[in-house]
């Protein structure tokens, strides 16, 4: 029988080897050395953080208890935060099915069009969709439109980019039959991509409208329509108990959105 | 029997003739009766044209004299973003193991399930603006409020990690008799450790994005520049900022696909 000594050339057991153990240590350094340099180099005025907690609490001690007097107006906007969450995802699943086209490398017309579509992907994905509200807040003044327009801009990209690499990774073999029976560019879409990429279609829309659900509640904060609105104009008028309503409703939308697309995804796929 | 057809047609998304003439009939109602209900001011959209061909005018060539202010609000934000991700994942952990169904009694499990749905619920910028009412404005309002984005997604993905360990170590090291730490430390934290990591870079990138927001209602960072600068109707400055937060994006997202895909 061999010993761990004889084995291993020392008898204790470690997990690690001793340069592992190296790279480990310097890595949780290197870790260490970033924190310290952010927590000792960022502006923060230290009595606000220690007496944070007793703010916190007192700003949820004025929420309580709610205030439902003014519920009906309050869920008047939430139903224009669903609609603007809805008609956005609608126009951007319809806009970014020629963009995933030219964005998958196997099926795009040429270099041009492939760069042509990452471009928009990724300008699209980048910018937040707040940012895109300032923007479009500023074109099309406050308002739903501004909403809806900003949330499809950046639901394109995301859609695009998962839908194209969903159509890079289909079975070509289809799409080879189909255009040796000579069939045209317009048949072979419809009936050798479309119904492979179907699935990921469907839950990457669905995915996209929970989310969208939730982005577009903060809309309202820079002007574009939804329940935001009403939330800021209660929190500039220190009207805490509504704040509170307002949002007991953002929550219960938000676990609404989750079951519907939990029931839908079921459903679908 | 029906004569054998010739012709092939596709079959239909929605099998059921009765389900799918409602979907259709109830998505046609549903989007024209919004779409003529919904409170918009035509007018005001079709002058948005000619504002557009304005705002993107004043924004071209971008202006980066000021860049100073540029890479002090940058530099806020990364801080922000470090800070929190490191609070947050640390948070996290206790959390996760709460709202693991195989780790933490009934009671406790809802508690951490109730913490990890309500911190998933509010939008960032929703967070942002009640710690800013609640702490001030500033930096600290920032990681506080990524502090509780991080714990919605980081705590909710540990806990799904958790559940799905492999209980026979757990086992073997109680029935050897460990304590309950020991217990943690060597059977439980080692496997969930490499989705830990890869979790806290994936955060740091996406805390890293939402810090560059979280500004916009004055909680610190870039945002609070941007914002400074769209409300002074710097449109050149805005755009320069815009390309740095989309450069800084792509280059987190790059470094931290790397470092997933290397320790994986």
């Amino acid at each position: 029988m061999t010993s761990l000594t004889e084995k291993f050339g020392r008898d204790d057991w470690a997990r690690f080897t001793l340069r592992q153990r190296m790279t480990r240590y310097a890595a949780l350094l290197g870790c260490g050395l970033i924190l310290a340099w952010a927590l000792t180099s960022i502006e923060v005025i230290w009595p606000w953080v220690w007496s944070a907690p007793e703010q916190i609490g007192d700003l949820f001690g004025r929420m309580y208890p709610p205030d439902p007097s003014n519920l009906a107006s309050i869920l008047s906007v939430l139903w224009d935060t669903v609609n603007i969450a809805t008609f956005a995802t609608a126009f951007a699943v319809l806009l970014s099915l020629p963009v995933a086209y030219i964005s998958a490398q196997n099926t795009t017309p040429n270099r041009a069009t492939l760069w042509l579509g990452r471009l928009i992907l990724v300008t699209s994905r980048s910018v937040n969709t707040i940012i895109w509200a300032l923007l479009f807040v500023a074109i099309f003044g406050p308002g739903i439109v501004a909403g809806i327009i900003a949330i499809m801009f950046r639901s394109i990209g995301f859609i695009g980019k998962l839908l194209g690499e969903a159509i890079e990774e289909i079975d070509k073999r289809p799409v080879e039959a189909l255009e040796a029976t000579g069939a045209s560019r317009f048949k072979v879409i419809i009936y050798a991509i479309v119904p492979q990429v179907m699935p990921t279609f469907w839950a990457v829309a669905i995915l996209r409208w929970d989310i969208n659900l939730r982005e577009s509640t903060v809309l309202g904060l820079v002007g574009a329509g939804g329940i935001g609105i009403v939330l800021q104009g209660a929190i500039d008028t220190f009207n805490w108990p509504e704040v509170a309503t307002i949002l007991l409703a953002i929550i219960v939308l938000v676990i609404i959105g989750e079951v519907i697309s939990a029931f839908l995804r079921r459903r679908i796929l | 029997m029906s004569p054998p057809r010739d012709t092939w047609k596709k079959p239909p998304l929605i099998a059921n003739t009765t389900l799918r003439w409602a979907v259709y009939l109830s998505a046609i109602a549903y989007f024209g009766w919004v779409s003529l209900s919904m409170p918009i001011d035509w007018n005001r959209v079709a002058e948005g044209i000619g504002r557009a061909g304005k705002i993107f005018g004043g924004a071209f060539p971008p202006s980066f004299e000021r860049s100073e202010l540029l890479i002090d609000g940058f530099l806020e934000s990364l801080k922000i973003a470090v800070l929190a991700t490191a609070g947050g994942v640390l948070l996290s952990i206790p959390i996760a193991f709460m709202s693991a169904s195989n780790m933490a009694p009934r009671p406790v499990f809802y508690l951490g399930r109730a913490i990890i749905i309500i911190a998933r619920s509010f939008h960032p910028i929703i967070v942002a603006i009640l710690f800013v009412k609640a702490v001030g404005f500033g930096p600290f309002a920032g990681v506080l409020t990524l502090i509780v984005y991080s714990i919605g997604f980081v705590a909710k993905m540990l806990a799904e990690r958790i559940e799905e360990i492999d209980f026979g170590q757990v086992e073997a090291m109680r029935a050897a008799g460990a304590p309950y730490l020991s217990t943690l430390f060597y059977a439980i934290f080692p496997q969930i450790m490499p989705r830990q990591i890869g979790l806290t870079i994936y955060q740091l990138d996406s805390n890293l994005r939402a810090s560059a927001i979280v500004g916009l209602v004055g909680a610190g960072g870039i945002g609070a520049t941007l914002a400074n600068a769209f409300g002074r109707y710097d449109y050149d400055f805005a755009l320069a900022i815009t390309i740095v937060i989309v450069g800084a994006i792509l280059v987190s997202e790059a470094i931290s696909g790397i470092i997933r895909k290397r320790i994986q």
